[in-house]
């Protein structure tokens, strides 16, 4: 894992911890986690549930406080990087207000960050024709099916001038062919936007396709056990994924997995 | 259809049971009448009568049974007698062009929806007022939310002519007391609901407007208020309906002349059961008239911000 000189740190968490008090004692959520995502960077986290990748991003995000160690944003710590609107984040759900159209919706972060009327329609157009959904800005949530759902709640992250990606498990709740496609979109919104992405998941083909580095984690204490820099090309037909390295790396990402149950059962 | 057939069903079985009810009820001031009248009554002299079941002095004096759906003052009228009443005080005195006299139920109908109006707006005010301090101070949370509740385990009948006295003494008197007796009781399902509709947004979409550094007046605006319309709307059915029971209520301890409760108070001083029943029902149509139109903005509203599917 050297990272080349010329490359730019996004993010860096050194010795990060974090305990959340619970009424059964303690839990540690993450424990020294070292990690470092570079700018352009697609970060995938893949982990057995309740292994801290959720905390880890919301750390990111400012939403949660570490208990231990330090992080920086853009060189900064989180609570400043949100200020300067360093970050967009996805949530499983799209979490789109059932009373504003997809127009409104995306308006909203828009709205919150005192953009003027017409930067405001502007911006919804550009961030509607990324995730394709152009012709739907008067439709109401309901009236999308979820994958729709979904890239509105992506196109509202994207409409501030985020550099950084935070998406936690964003098709999650969709069915594999819905997810191919958006997967592939996903990486061609990646290449034209060049934000930094860091990606929850609970698939190895959906991490191994989409990702530039792979953080396999481990659960009881949340801890980083690989970090696994892809060699796949930025280019990525879906068919990359019968490619001899695509099985390599998944195969390396499943290992990984397999340890960390391993030590702690 | 097929509901339509049910509801009329339901209602015909009411309308049955009801007539049935007046056979019991009335008998025994039927006979009382049809004795003075010259009839022979089995048993005969009131004073035999009194202990005796009403089924039985029904069985034995079936030929008294149409009379006791025409009494003039019976204890319970039949329904054709209120409704004959309803049409008398309503739609004939418009017919006759006294839509507004003071025998019509139109004139103190309106006596009493103003101050249900006033008491409503009060009342509904007050409590998302209140509703919004409990949502963003605990403070308010603690010491607020307990003597709401306490407020509402007092009997209003028992509170209602303490208010009326102590405004009087102040000086105010006319619409406003009885308003308040109104806003007293509506305010109550407004701060509830509107707590709940207040809240209702999830930990995810409250993170979701921290992760835009939202300030709390833009969660407001934008996710709470928003989010609680539902709920506001569903606490305002119920405030509207306590609000004709407060004015009614607000009514009757200061012997009014005029409004709905006035003419419950007055036929039970001159025993018009007929007078009474039909001020009920007025206050029931009336009720039931504000709740339907209250639904009516409420679908409107809903559908108007994307929500009613
Ligand atoms: N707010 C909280 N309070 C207490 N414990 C928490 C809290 N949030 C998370 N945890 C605990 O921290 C650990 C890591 O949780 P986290 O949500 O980060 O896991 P995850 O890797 O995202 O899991 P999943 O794949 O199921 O989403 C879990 O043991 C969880 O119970
Ligand atoms: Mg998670």
């Amino acid at each position: 894992m050297t990272t080349e000189s010329t490359t730019q740190a996004v993010v860096e968490a050194r010795n990060l911890d974090l305990v959340f008090p619970t009424n059964d004692g303690p839990v540690q959520a993450l424990r020294d986690v070292n990690l470092t995502i570079n700018k352009g960077d697609f970060v995938s986290f893949i982990g057995p549930s309740g292994c801290g990748k959720t905390t880890f991003l919301r750390v990111m995000a400012a939403l949660e406080q570490p208990t231990g160690g330090e992080i920086t944003v853009n060189g900064m710590s989180p609570d400043e990087a949100r200020r300067q609107r360093a970050y967009g984040y996805v949530f499983q759900a799209s979490g789109l207000y059932p009373w504003r159209n997809i127009a409104r919706n995306i308006k909203l972060p828009l709205e919150i960050m005192g953009y003027s009327k017409s930067e405001q329609d502007k911006r919804v157009n550009e961030v509607l024709e990324l995730v394709e959904l152009s012709g739907f800005e008067g439709k109401y949530p309901w009236q999308l099916s979820g994958g729709m759902q979904q890239r509105a709640s992506i196109a509202r992250a994207l409409a501030f001038d985020a550099d950084i990606l935070l998406m936690d498990e964003p098709f999650g709740a969709l069915d594999e062919i819905v997810r191919d496609h958006l997967n592939e979109q996903l990486l061609k919104l990646w290449a034209r936007t060049n934000k930094t992405i860091a990606f929850v998941t609970h698939s190895i083909p959906e991490a191994v396709y989409l990702s530039t580095k792979i953080v396999v984690m481990s659960p009881r204490p949340g801890r980083i056990t690989d970090v696994i820099e892809s060699p796949l090309p930025k280019e990525r037909p879906l068919d990359i994924r019968d490619s001899p390295e695509f099985i390599e790396i998944a195969h390396r990402v499943r290992e990984g997995l397999r340890a960390g149950h391993g030590d702690d059962v | 259809m097929k509901t339509l057939v049910a509801v009329l069903t339901v209602l015909a079985v009411i309308i049955a049971l009801w007539y049935a009810a007046c056979l019991p009820m009335n008998i025994k001031g039927v006979l009382t009448e049809a004795e003075r009248a010259g009839v022979t009554v089995v048993p005969a002299g009131a004073k035999e009568r009194r202990d005796m079941g009403v089924i039985g002095l029904v069985l034995d004096n079936s030929f008294a049974i149409p009379a006791t759906w025409a009494q003039k003052r019976p204890r319970l009228p039949a329904p054709h007698q209120v409704a004959v009443e309803l049409w008398k005080t309503t739609g004939a005195m418009v017919l006759k062009g006294k839509t507004m006299s003071k025998r019509s139920l139109f004139f103190h109908g309106w006596v009493t929806l103003s101050a249900t109006l006033l008491g409503f707006a009060i009342g509904t005010g007050l409590g998302i007022l209140l509703a919004v301090g409990i949502v963003h101070s605990r403070v308010m949370d603690m010491s607020v939310m307990p003597w709401a509740i306490v407020s509402q385990t007092i009997p209003i009948i028992a509170l209602a002519p303490m208010i009326i006295v102590v405004l009087y003494s102040i000086g105010v008197q006319g619409i406003l007391p009885k308003a308040i007796i109104s806003a007293y009781l509506s305010f109550f399902p407004v701060v509830v609901g509107m707590v709940k509709g207040l809240r209702s947004p999830d930990s995810m979409q409250l993170d979701l407007l921290r992760t835009y550094s939202a300030n709390l007046n833009q969660g407001f605006w934008k996710l709470r208020l928003p989010a609680s319309m539902p709920y506001l709307f569903t606490s305002l059915k119920i405030g509207i309906a306590a609000s004709l029971v407060g004015a009614i209520v607000g009514e009757l301890p200061t012997g009014a002349v005029a409004g709905l409760g006035a003419r419950l108070l007055g036929g039970s001083y001159y025993g018009q059961t007929v007078q009474i029943w039909s001020a009920l029902f007025a206050a029931a149509i009336l009720a039931a008239c504000l709740v339907a139109l209250l639904g009516v903005i409420e679908r409107v509203v809903l559908k108007r911000m994307g929500m009613g599917a």
